[in-house]
């Protein structure tokens, strides 16, 4: 009964913070692409256009819900359901920190600990292409089908790189398990499996880009050949759930780039070193900032919004010093940090790459990505087995 | 617990498996495979085959039928018409069927008279290091004669799909 009740509210809080999570990572894009291209992005809801993803929502909500009448009806409104779905369940075996201690009961910050965690996360992101495939072929719509099809022959071809570059890594760590994979790279980043295998760690990250369709892959949605690929004859929610899957796509690809190669939850260096103080010195920095830049404001309303953003920031860094919150903060300061990085540098590729032609992305696929995957795979082993 | 999962998962594999010969269009018949190939998948995890259950949705239901998938929409097929049936299949279509299954089951009584009741959650040999060992020590020849004739399978593919050159 009490694991029933802890997982419920655990899968409740995780549901909460990941759809928030996803609703402002596309606020973070806007702002960040904008600023790449010096421009300010969303600034009109909220302070520095802080509500405009909840706007955004009411707006795809209230949106009319058009079905043409040409469409497979059935294959059309399942496609963007599997979509999504499949984007969101594999959240569920990523360890997000440590064991914490929540009024007496002791829990996991996971849902769920798989003994075949990683093999879950790809089992489920190799249905999520269904999705896309039908969506383009249920639409009747030949822009809409070229799209299906080109993610279809795209996600095919980059899985094979993305699961050898999972699998060199699996060398070194001897399981499955995503926790038990953090836990044997504790210590310092000399523990981490990013430096022996930085190799597959490129192979990995390229990949990732591909199988969530961002730039410089984004082939099956380019808008100047294909209007808006396999969504293009979607409207109002159904379209925001596949918008909602990219972006959740994005967050588990990031999630397990940080679990596998970046130590997941593990500090850059140990506690013992004051590892502990990073956070609350870093957001007490920022919020220093802010205060000082509100107090010799540039424009007139900064003299209210950088203050209040200052107070924010400090009272998170007097959080991190409080002993009972540090156990649960501190895993969770390192984890979202390394995911953030990660995520910052999708959005910073989307703001400077031009998009690939078909061919070059197919024969990079099978020409590059998957032979240096291979001889490293072969290299891996090779080494492990000298060694033992 | 394990019973109920067993019966609800057993129907819809049933259920679609039915639902992929009836169906006259090849993208509803693929799908319907598709919910046979994962509903597969929960029966082998129900009877502690973990590894075999993933590798089921990762190679069956995501890579094969993704191809399928992918075919059928770039050959743009449309559905089938029902044309009428043959006098034959009407008339021995039934008992032929009921002949099969009776066959079937009274081979199935003779080669399990007793029957080893399938119990769940008894067996212990599915995760992925069990499998592992397994396949590396005691079958290492069929898997590596496997392998091979996958090799050639490919070899022999992309040899068939080359284009002559000038």
């Amino acid at each position: 009964m009490e694991f029933f009740v802890i997982s419920i509210i655990k899968a409740a809080v995780v549901a909460v913070a990941l759809l928030t999570t996803l609703a402002y990572l596309q606020w973070v894009e806007r702002k960040v692409i904008a600023h790449i291209q010096v421009r300010l992005g969303p600034s009109r809801v909220g302070p520095h256009g802080l509500l405009q993803p909840l706007a955004d929502v009411i707006k795809l909500i209230t949106k009319e819900d058009l079905i043409p009448p040409y469409v497979n009806k059935f294959v059309y409104l399942l496609a963007p359901f599997l979509a999504v779905t499949m984007s969101l369940i594999s959240i569920s075996v990523i360890p997000f920190g440590s064991e914490i201690q929540v009024f007496g009961h002791t829990t996991w910050m996971q849902l769920a600990d798989l003994n075949i965690g990683l093999l879950f996360i790809l089992a489920v992101s190799s249905m999520g292409v269904y999705g896309i495939a039908l969506a383009g072929w249920a639409s009747n719509n030949k822009y809409s089908l070229l799209g299906g099809l080109r993610s279809s022959a795209q996600m095919i071809s980059y899985e094979l790189p993305l699961s050898l570059a999972i699998a060199a890594p699996l060398l070194l760590v001897n399981t499955l398990s995503l926790r038990e994979i953090v836990q044997k790279q504790a210590g310092s980043i000399l523990h981490w499996n990013v430096l022996p295998q930085i190799v597959s760690f490129f192979v990995f990250v390229i990949a990732g880009f591909a199988e969530t369709n961002r730039v410089p892959f984004d082939l099956p949605e380019a808008e100047n050949e294909l209007v808006a690929g396999f969504h293009t004859e979607y409207s109002s929610m159904k379209f925001a759930a596949f918008f909602m899957a990219e972006y959740a796509n994005m967050v588990t690809i990031t999630c397990i780039t940080a679990v596998l190669f970046l130590g997941g939850w593990q500090p850059l260096f140990p506690a013992a070193w004051g590892s502990n103080y990073v956070p609350v010195v870093l957001f007490a920095a920022v919020g220093a900032i802010a205060i000082y830049h509100g107090l010799h404001p540039a424009r007139r309303r900064d003299r209210l919004t950088l203050p209040v953003f200052g107070a924010v920031f400090l009272a998170l860094a007097v959080l991190f010093l409080l002993p009972p919150l540090q156990q649960a903060l501190i895993p969770l300061f390192w984890f979202g940090a390394k995911v953030g990085l990660l995520l910052f540098v999708f959005i910073w590729v989307r703001g400077t790459l031009p998009r690939f032609r078909y061919d070059q992305l197919m024969g990079f696929a099978w020409k590059v990505l998957f032979p240096v995957a291979l001889l490293n795979l072969l290299v891996t082993a090779f080494v492990i087995a000298w060694k033992s | 617990m394990d019973v109920i999962l067993f019966l609800i998962f057993a129907i819809i594999a049933v259920v679609s498996a039915v639902n992929v010969v009836v169906q006259t269009h090849p993208i509803s018949s693929a799908i319907s495979l598709i919910g046979v190939m994962a509903s597969l998948a929960v029966l082998y995890l129900l009877l502690g085959a973990e590894f075999i259950a993933m590798a089921q949705i990762i190679v069956y239901a995501g890579a094969v039928m993704v191809l399928f998938v992918f075919v059928i929409m770039l050959l743009n097929a449309g559905a089938e018409s029902k044309r009428g049936r043959s006098l034959m299949a009407q008339l021995l279509g039934m008992p032929l069927l009921i002949a099969f299954l009776a066959l079937a089951s009274y081979f199935i009584q003779r080669l399990y008279p007793t029957g080893a009741v399938v119990r769940f959650g008894v067996f212990q040999g599915g995760s992925a290091q069990s499998v592992g060992m397994a396949l590396f020590t005691t079958y290492l020849l069929p898997f590596e004669v496997t392998s091979v004739l996958i090799l050639i399978a490919i070899v022999g593919a992309v040899v068939l799909a080359r284009k002559e050159l000038p």
